[in-house]
Formats: C-alpha cells, structure tokens, sequence
C-alpha cells in the first residue's frame, strides 16, 4: 500500500516532467513566426534552416530555459519558505525576500553601474536582510511565528523596500527605462549569455533544495517535535532559509519581480502530490518550470505585437487564485 | 537512571524552577503532579533542552545532556508534547518512520533494521492495524498511541510524557495510560510523565513528584505522597482518600477551602 502509494507519486514527477518538456517543445515554436513541433525538433538537432535557426537559438531557445529556471527557482524557493515558516502562504514576494534582492539590485544597476559583475550576490544578500527583518519581527518568545505575523511583516518589509524602489526611480529617473523593464519580470531580450549566468547558481540552489527534503520533512511535525528527534530546530531554519533566499535572490538578479510562482505552486504541488517534501521539492521544481514557460509563452503571443512580462500574467493569475485560497481556509 | 541536580529555569525575568532535583530509578513509572503554573511541563522540557536551562544538570546514566548533541539527546529520550499535530496526508506508518531518524545520518536511507524496529514499535502500541490510516482521521487516543509508536522507533531510554492524555475522553485516557503501563512493564522502560488528574497518577506511577511553585513539595510512593493534608496544601482542595486493601489511594475531591 506504502510502496504503491511512493510508486504513484513517483509516476507523477515524472508526468509533469515530460508535460515541461512538452511545454518547451510548444513555447519554443509558439510566436510571431510559428514554427510546428516537427520544425522546432528538425532545428533543434541541427537540420534547421538559416531562419530557423537565428529565431530558436537566438531569441527563443534562451528565453524558453530561462523561463525554466527562474520557475523551478522560485517554486523550489518558496516550497521552502513554506516549510520553514509552517505557512502556506510564505513565498519570496510575500514575504519581502524578492523586493529586497531587487533593491540592491536596482542600486547596483543606478547608481554604480561599474559593479554590475556583483549583481548577483548583491541580490543574495538584499533577499537576506528582508529574510532576517521578516523574521525579527514575526517570531515572537510565547507564540512563535504565526501565518499572519508573518504576512504582516512581509507586507512591512515589502512597503518599506518599495518605496526604497520608488526612491531610487525617482532619483535615477533618466536611467530608469532598462530597469524598468527588468523589474516587471521580463524574460524578453535575453540571451544564452543570461542563461549561463544564472544556471550555476540554479542548479546548486536546487541541489542545496533536495539536500534540504529530511530537515524539511522533520518540520512538518511541528518544531517541538522536530527537536525531540534531534534536530536543531534553529539551525535547521537558518539553513533552509538561506537556501531558499539564495534561489529567489539569484532569479531577481535576473529577471527582476516575478511573483506568485513560489506561492501557487508549492500549493498545487501539495493538492496534487502531497506533503512529503521528498515527492513535492522535485515536483515543485518541474511544475514551477512548466507553469512560467505557460506564463511567458502567453504574455508574449495572446496580446501580440505587444509583449506581456511574464511576471504581470502571473500577477493576474495569481492574485485571484491566492484570494481563493484563503477563502478555502488554506491560510 | 534520570537524575535532575538542582536544575533552575526562567522565562524573562520570571523563575519558573528553581533548584529542582530528583532522581527517576531504571524502570519505574514517575508522574509529576502539581498546580497549574507550578512549573511540571517546564521541567519535563527543560530535560529536553527545548527550554535552556538557567544553571543544574540532567544526568542520563553517566552522561551529562547539555553536554551532548540534540541529536545525542534524541537517542537517549523520546518526549511526546501535550499537543501533536501531523499533516493531513500522513499516515500512521510514516509518523512512526520519523522515530528513526535520531539514528540516521542525514542522507541514510531507512534499511531492513529500521523497518523490523518500526514494525515492533507497530504492533506493540497496537497501531499495526491502522498503519494505513491518516493521523489525522484517527480519534484523539489513537493518534496519541500513533505518536507512542513513533517515540518507540525511536528506542530511548526514557520515556517523557507530557500530559498525555489531555484532550482524551475517560475511557481514551484509561487505555493510553494502561499502554503506558504495559511498555513499562513488558520493556523495562522508564516513563516519567507529567499529569493532571491525580488518581491517574496513583493508579499508574510507583513514584510520584509533587511540584509547588518550580520545587519538589514532596516525592515517594503515592501512599506516602497522596494525602489529603498534602493535596488541602498544594491544591487548597478538600478530599476523602480511600485505600483498599493496601491498593493504592483514591482520591475524592469534595470542594474547595
């Protein structure tokens, strides 16, 4: 019964794997010039013509794994988050983690551009003082960290690190339309350049993630719980923090705010697959993969000619369905 | 086997125990007792380490816990919590795998050892038969012999209870105790818990501890223990005591002073 019950959930990851490698299939031959599946794959392995080529490899094919990465990281990202903070709404745009990474980030980009090589870690570390503020002011000595104590104070830390973006908009206003674009969450104009930027830093995020599955596991038992088995609760926190800081950090330095990935997927990823995080972090991982490509591959063909940041389609979507699940009582 | 040295613990600027010593022998069932307040739980997770403890030591054979690992501790005692909460898609069978992970390295998978030690800690508890079934859906003192079944897996030394049966019906609360007893007798494993209702603690502990305000108030046989200028002391309450045939006393509470 156990085993048949690992086997089925083991079938699932795998489905969804091979539904993202449809959806990049589909996503790349999806445009202004459509391309069948049976053209993509003739170009894919060599065959293609000139046109072809210039438009997969050169525009297409880096925004497809692009879209890739940045949704398994914030999916991993928040599935982690929510494991940390017992809380199924945390997710690195609620709880201020992405606006923090993207004000360092902004003031890199405005205001000392010649540093533009430490975007990244400056990300990590802006994702990590929101991470620390939410913190600090969510836990408190009798109660721990409630689900609205934590929301609170992420709305907090978001307000306050917005209105540093807003600030530096203001200040910086002749530099401001390429940031702009990046923080809508636009994976336009990218190219392999961007993806071998950021997949290094990916691939040990989501290595760092799967490492995490026994402490993460260990958590859901409550923290008391988790200490009478031996874990130190705290540490164990830190840990799985900084992981998950590290991947939505990485994401912003690159694309800029996209929200709601790290929040609705996680949450599908527990209805369809359950709590064990030894099925949901992989599954996370591939779902939040596949559910940006579907957002970016929408927002650049549904209003064509114009060009829709993947990050406001998931803002769209995902607005709506975060209200429904609080009315659910998944709060 | 258990040994508390003047152990002294404090929340903020409030001492909630102070200077507590008292020594649990191998095997014997001991139920702290006590007021609300009086600090019986803050005792129990003060042994822990889930609270840090202000200045003693908890002595578990010759070794020291604060100077051990959480991980160590974890080998040497299970502690249920007065209220365990599992998620709603786990099943009886994968709580009780949790019971082994004080004794796996983190990337360790569960192995045939593990399984056959889980399935002991099953069918002990009588939980085999529910190993399909959620946590969750279980009744209150099902879901607590669930959670025993874990503490086992986890093959402590000593076993630490608190308030095991405080959201349980009478007749709940009779059979988790009655379990409580029969590990203790069938494994030799020494309990020592935390209670409310003190005829439970004198129908099922051979020692019991009286706790007033964060101190040992008094500390033997329930005999010598449960009497009625004892009781009128630490709780203000005025009781009968009967003792038949050299059982245990039962205690009738008649009101209060």
């Amino acid at each position: 019964m156990v085993k048949a019950k690992q086997k089925r959930k083991l079938l699932l990851v795998i489905i969804a794997f091979v539904l993202l490698v449809i959806a990049v299939m589909m996503s790349m031959g999806i445009g202004s010039v459509r391309l069948t599946p049976t053209q993509t794959w003739q170009t894919l392995i060599g065959r293609g013509d000139d046109y072809w080529n210039t438009i997969l490899w050169d525009i297409r094919i880096p925004r497809v794994l692009l879209a890739l990465i940045i949704g398994a990281n914030l999916a991993a990202s928040g599935a982690l988050l929510q494991a940390v903070m017992q809380n199924p709404l945390a997710d690195p745009g609620l709880t201020g983690v992405s606006s923090g990474a993207a004000v360092t980030v902004l003031f890199i980009m405005l205001v000392m551009p010649q540093f533009s090589a430490l975007i990244p870690l400056g990300a990590i570390v802006g994702g990590a003082i929101a991470a620390i503020m939410v913190y600090t002011w969510a836990w408190s000595r009798q109660r721990g960290m409630t689900p609205v104590r934590i929301i609170l104070s992420g709305v907090a830390v978001n307000a306050v690190f917005g209105g540093v973006i807003g600030l530096l908009s203001i200040l910086y206003s002749d530099k401001l339309p390429a940031a702009l674009q990046w923080m809508n969450g636009s994976l336009s104009g990218k190219g392999m350049g961007d993806v071998y930027a950021i997949l290094p830093y990916s691939a040990a995020g989501w290595l760092m993630a799967i490492l995490c599955i026994r402490q993460a596991n260990m958590l859901r038992l409550g923290e008391q719980a988790a200490h009478h088995l031996g874990q130190n609760v705290n540490q164990v926190r830190i840990l799985l923090s900084f992981v998950a800081v590290f991947l939505a950090s990485v994401s912003v330095s690159k694309v800029g705010l996209v929200g709601f990935v790290g929040l609705i997927v996680p949450h599908m990823s527990r209805i369809l697959i359950g709590s064990d995080y030894k099925y949901s972090i992989p599954f996370s991982l591939v779902l939040g993969a596949s559910v940006l490509i579907v957002a970016d591959t929408i927002g650049r063909s549904a209003f064509s000619p114009l060009e829709i940041p993947a990050g406001i389609i998931m803002a769209m979507v995902g607005g709506p369905y975060f209200l429904y699940l609080m009315r659910k009582g998944g709060a | 086997m258990l040994k508390l040295e003047s152990m002294s613990i404090r929340y903020e600027d409030k001492s909630v125990v102070r200077d507590f010593s008292f020594e649990v022998l191998p095997g014997e069932v001991v139920s702290i007792i006590g007021p609300n307040g009086s600090g019986k739980s803050t005792i129990l997770k003060g042994i822990t380490g889930l609270i840090p403890c202000e200045s003693g030591q908890v002595f578990i054979g010759e070794e020291e816990l604060r100077s051990l690992s959480i991980r160590d501790v974890s080998r040497l005692l299970s502690m249920l919590s007065q209220a365990n909460s599992s998620p709603t898609d786990m099943t009886v069978e994968e709580l009780v795998t949790f019971g082994r992970m004080p004794h796996k390295k983190w990337y360790k998978q569960l192995n045939d050892e593990d399984y056959r030690i889980m399935e002991w800690a099953l069918q002990l508890t009588g939980m085999d038969r529910y190993r399909e079934r959620l946590v969750y859906s279980l009744s209150g003192g099902e879901a607590q012999k669930a959670w025993l079944a874990m503490a086992l897996a986890q093959c402590p030394k000593i076993l630490l209870l608190d308030e095991p049966t405080t959201y349980l019906d009478i007749a709940h609360q009779l059979d988790v105790l009655e379990l409580v007893k029969t590990l203790n007798r069938e494994l030799q494993l020494t309990v020592v818990m935390v209670l409310h209702d003190l005829n439970h603690a004198s129908m099922y502990s051979d020692k019991v501890c009286v706790v007033k305000q964060g101190n040992v108030r008094a500390y033997g046989s329930p005999q010598e223990v449960l009497t009625r200028e004892l009781i009128r002391e630490v709780y203000g309450v005025e009781t009968d005591i009967e003792i038949k045939n050299n059982s245990n006393p039962r205690i009738h509470v008649l009101h209060k002073i």
